[in-house]
């Protein structure tokens, strides 16, 4: 008998944080008792909105004329452009609340019913007459750059921004994000082989299963509450005080409640369509106002994935070393570019993927096109580019001879590297990942189908992404307990399935041994609750997790000052343990936690010492900064870390149909700490899913003049539980962050990015088909 | 427009009220009853978020007229929440739905299946969920809920047969 070998692991040193534990939130979901924004009741007085959508890619408007509809009856008021002639924009101030002088994409709001009753309302925005002059639309970003393209916006030199991005007056370049680093000229002349090619990637819908559904409500004293699905409570409060400032709202003044989220994905991020509710609410005073997205219009109407065309060109040695890499990217941004610029500035900044190069040069830019806004979306543009570079990375180690895992291996960014803008890796897992990956799928032995007719075909690709977010971004939480000892925490990160509720809820229980159990993890609404930046970048559980263990560490410390004032114990020797008090001095002593965290603690006079205990903590990366010199990106320290790993699949190849089965999909993801490793495994396989679906069949389809021709999941398929992968292998590495909390980084985003690449490198290897364009359907596959 | 009387049973209470005849049974069950367990995620029949029980099968009650379901018994998953039912605590267990919006479908759906077949394949059980769409999950955290129930329910009846025939020992 062979005797196994124990499994290595490092000494578990947490009791709650790094255990699997049922979800806070599991109960609620599970009975249907969990209220999502359009499960809210507003009562009888509730009015309802329907918006008049632009028909043209591009056009100016010439008259609007309301009589019709405003006759109806039922109907309360019908808004246009003229009502709310105010800007807004997360970092570049380029969207109206509704369209003013022209349209930019099929489907722009330009005016509004406001009426009794859903059917009145589409009623009346029937009779709404718009009067438009058609102008040349430019539905291709190449397109658009040409010195003689139509202008979307003629005012873009004057638009507000932040101060990393470069807009370029009088063109439809929105932004051009600029890294040099090193002479890609004199690494082209050092390789062996150079290669240059171009990769395509359409266009995305989220496609949460919950549209936005937001009702605003505008009292008579002149306060502003907007019920919204929404992953960012506090930077739509900002967004919405900010351009509703010209009414006299100031930031006290507006409420934004949110509470669960049936799924972001980045498109209930930022503010897009919310912001109608806002101002809508603002004309009907003391009455709230409902707008409820169609599914239709979550499709053309809210964020896209934006598309890209990379224009790849890499240096290699036969060594295996890489000497240069040339990396343009230009971005179909669409008609406001306010969230989607930045996914074009992170790009920018780590298209190199995770490897060490040192010779660099990054060309990363936004261009206006007459289609839907571009906007975050699961990944921010990592899994676009991914699928060019991953794709480049394989073909080079062909044309060199070598493994391509080796390649990879060899050319693996290592703590301490020097990033393409100047600043230094983080620490990471990505060999560890490598190594489980290879071994997970088989790599190095080659798997024939039991069927002649198909082929099988396997792959290994890294990815690593950084969250997207201002140097300055922050979280922050409160911690009451109650008389029973249980606790509430209030945060404004966002429960959006990925769990965080619970995380939180752990990381508490964690320092204060309170069981999860004995935690309620509140949603947000900005007048109660903390401020928090956004739920987005996969960065919540790093930096609401550290608001929330300084919030716990907090507590603990006032539990302690408290019971060395009143009991006369020096407070260094306390410690907490199962929801009690110790000392380390006092052996048998101990003051449970449920009797005093409230009321106090008897002294020996017969009066109380202490109080309520409410913890409070907040994080603000202090070291990060986002500006740089705009011709080199050199000098700042715009991202606060990497998050590494890789990806491999063994896919089966039908010859004659070119239909591809995912047989097996491995992701290795370096998490630093896994909170709970339960709900990494659920990211894991859902956002493996999502990536393979825009790998392998989905994909935005417009027709000549920009509508969207396939907004509905009967032509926009995405993936029933009949359409999933034989066998998923999540692989959980912990390489600590430094700075995060137990050493956790966000993971949320990173299981969607290798996927195309994943895909794209196993049809080569099943039957050497080498596909530039995604999605990498059946057909194309058969037809190569 | 002409209102339209109807009566059914929801939840097992006899509800009377007039609706328009274009009104959904989804509409009506939301707007006019307070039950938001089915919710409205594409108004087509395409993803499942409003499946409700019909006469004991399930139905898309966005497909619906509220018309038609007179004389119907409707249960929703408020109904069935009453008295949790085993899947349900294994779906739980199993950390089986993140953002949730899909969960009261889900749950419709394979209770159907397992009333029906209480020892299904993999394949049957991904069969009868194919539409309920889940944009989170991957379905596999849902598959090893539904699965984790079959099993728990086959231990308990192994376990009341091992007993029934311990006591039938002279």
């Amino acid at each position: 008998m062979t005797e196994l070998e124990p499994l290595v692991r490092a000494p578990l040193d947490t009791k709650v944080v790094g255990h699997s534990a049922q979800r806070i939130d599991g109960w609620e979901k599970v009975t249907g008792a969990a209220r999502f924004a359009d499960d809210l009741e507003f009562g009888p007085g509730l009015l309802h909105a329907c918006i008049v959508e632009s028909p043209h890619a591009h056009a100016r408007i010439l008259n609007i004329d309301t009589r019709a509809a405003e006759k109806l009856p039922g109907v309360v008021r019908v808004i246009t452009g003229k009502d709310f002639p105010y800007r807004f924009g997360l970092y570049m101030q380029d969207r109206h609340i509704f369209a003013q002088d022209r349209v930019r994409f099929v489907g722009e709001q330009v005016a509004a019913v406001i009426a009794c009753d859903p059917r009145t309302a589409a009623r009346a925005a029937a009779l709404v007459q718009v009067e438009y002059e058609p102008l040349p639309a430019v539905l291709d970003a190449v397109q658009a750059m040409e010195p003689d393209a139509t202008l979307l916006h003629p005012g873009l030199g004057a638009y507000e921004h932040v101060p990393w991005f470069f807009p370029r007056a009088a063109t439809n370049i929105a932004h051009w994000r600029k890294i040099r680093k090193g002479s890609v000229e004199d690494g082209f002349r050092e390789a062996d082989v150079v290669l240059e090619d171009t990769y395509r990637v359409p266009r995305y819908a989220h496609c949460a299963i919950e549209p936005h559904s937001m009702t605003g409500l505008f009292d008579a004293a002149g306060r502003l509450t907007v019920w919204s699905a929404s992953q960012s409570p506090f930077t739509q409060r900002h967004l919405f005080a900010q351009a509703l400032s010209p009414l006299g709202l100031s930031h006290k003044d507006v409420r934004v409640v949110t509470p669960y989220v049936g799924g972001g994905f980045g498109g209930k991020a930022g503010v897009s369509c919310e912001i109608l509710a806002a101002a809508l609410a603002t004309a009907v005073p003391g009455q709230p106002v409902k707008v409820m997205w169609s599914r239709a219009q979550e499709f053309y109407n809210t964020y896209q994935r934006q598309g890209v065309v990379a224009k790849l060109k890499l240096g290699v040695k036969r060594d295996g070393s890489i000497t240069a890499l040339q990396h343009q990217l230009y971005w179909d941004a669409g008609a406001y570019v306010e969230y989607g610029a930045n996914v074009v500035n992170a790009v920018g900044l780590s298209a190199t993927g995770p490897y060490r190069i040192d010779n660099v040069s990054i060309d990363s830019v936004c261009v206006y096109t007459n289609l839907p806004p571009g906007g975050p979306y699961r990944g921010f543009g990592y899994s676009e580019f991914f699928f060019g570079l991953e794709s480049h990375i394989n073909r080079a180690a062909q044309a060199i001879n070598m493994d391509p895992v080796a390649f990879r291996r060899k050319n693996a960014i290592r703590e301490g590297d020097t990033l393409a803008y100047g600043a230094h890796m983080n620490p990471n897992g990505l060999q560890e990942a490598i190594d489980r990956t290879a071994a997970a799928i088989g790599w190095g032995t080659r798997q024939q189908s039991e069927d002649p007719h198909k082929a099988i075909g396997k792959s290994l690709v890294l990815f690593w992404k950084a969250p997207a977010m201002p140097p300055n971004a922050s979280s922050s939480a409160f911690l009451k307990f109650n008389e029973d000892g249980s606790l509430n925490i209030l945060i404004s990160g966002m429960e959006i399935g990925q769990g965080l509720l619970t995380a939180m809820a752990q990381i508490a229980s964690e320092i204060l041994t309170v069981p999860v159990s004995k935690i309620r993890v509140e949603t947000p609404d900005t007048d109660r609750n903390p401020y928090e930046w956004q739920t987005v970048a996969s960065h919540v559980t790093w930096g609401c997790g550290n608001a929330v263990k300084n919030a716990a560490t907090d507590a603990r410390e006032q539990i302690f000052a408290l019971v060395e004032r009143a009991c006369g114990i020096d407070k260094d020797s306390l410690y907490l343990e199962d929801e009690k008090v110790k000392s380390r001095f006092r052996a048998g002593w101990e003051l449970p936690l449920r009797d005093f965290v409230i009321s106090g603690i008897q002294v020996p006079d017969n009066t109380f010492k202490g109080g309520p205990i409410m913890g409070r903590g907040m994080f603000m990366p202090e070291f990060s900064s986002a500006v740089s010199d705009p011709e080199t990106g050199q000098g700042g320290h715009p991202n606060v870390h990497y998050t590494t790993g890789a990806g491999g699949i063994v896919i089966e190849i039908d010859r004659q149909t070119g239909k591809t089965t995912v047989l097996k999909a491995v992701l290795a993801v370096d998490v630093g700490k896994a909170i709970n490793p339960d709900l990494i495994n659920g990211q894991i396989t859902g956002g493996l899913l999502q990536g393979l679906a825009t790998a392998l069949y989905e994909d935005m389809r417009f027709d000549e003049n920009g509508r969207l021709l396939n907004p509905n999941f009967s032509d926009y398929k995405i993936p029933t539980a009949l359409d999933i992968p034989g066998e998923v292998i999540p692989i959980i590495i912990e390489t600590a962050q430094p700075d995060g909390p137990f050493g956790a980084r966000g993971m949320g985003e990173h299981t969607m990015i290798p996927a195309a690449a994943m895909v794209a490198n196993a049809i080569e290897d099943a039957v050497g088909v080498r596909l530039h364009s995604m999605p990498l359907t059946a057909e194309k596959i058969a037809l190569a | 427009m002409k209102k339209v009387p109807i009566r059914f049973r929801l939840n097992g209470i006899d509800r009377e009220l007039d609706v328009e005849p274009a009104d959904t049974l989804l509409e009506v069950l939301r707007d006019r009853l307070g039950v938001k367990s089915p919710k409205t995620g594409c108004d087509h029949g395409d993803c499942g978020t409003c499946t409700v029980f019909l006469d004991g099968r399930t139905a898309r009650s966005c497909l619906v007229l509220a018309a038609e379901a007179d004389g119907c018994d409707i249960v929703t998953l408020e109904g069935i929440s009453r008295d949790p039912s085993p899947l349900m605590h294994q779906l739980a267990k199993h950390n089986s739905f993140q953002c949730g919006f899909c969960a009261p479908g889900v749950v419709l759906s394979a209770t159907e299946l397992l009333r029906a077949n209480p020892h299904p394949t993999r394949r049957e059980i991904q069969e009868a969920i194919a539409g309920n769409l889940c944009r989170c999950t991957g379905y596999t955290p849902i598959l090893e809920g539904i699965e984790a129930a079959i099993e728990a329910a086959a231990i308990e009846a192994a376990t009341i047969e091992t007993t029934a025939a311990e006591r039938s020992l002279p």
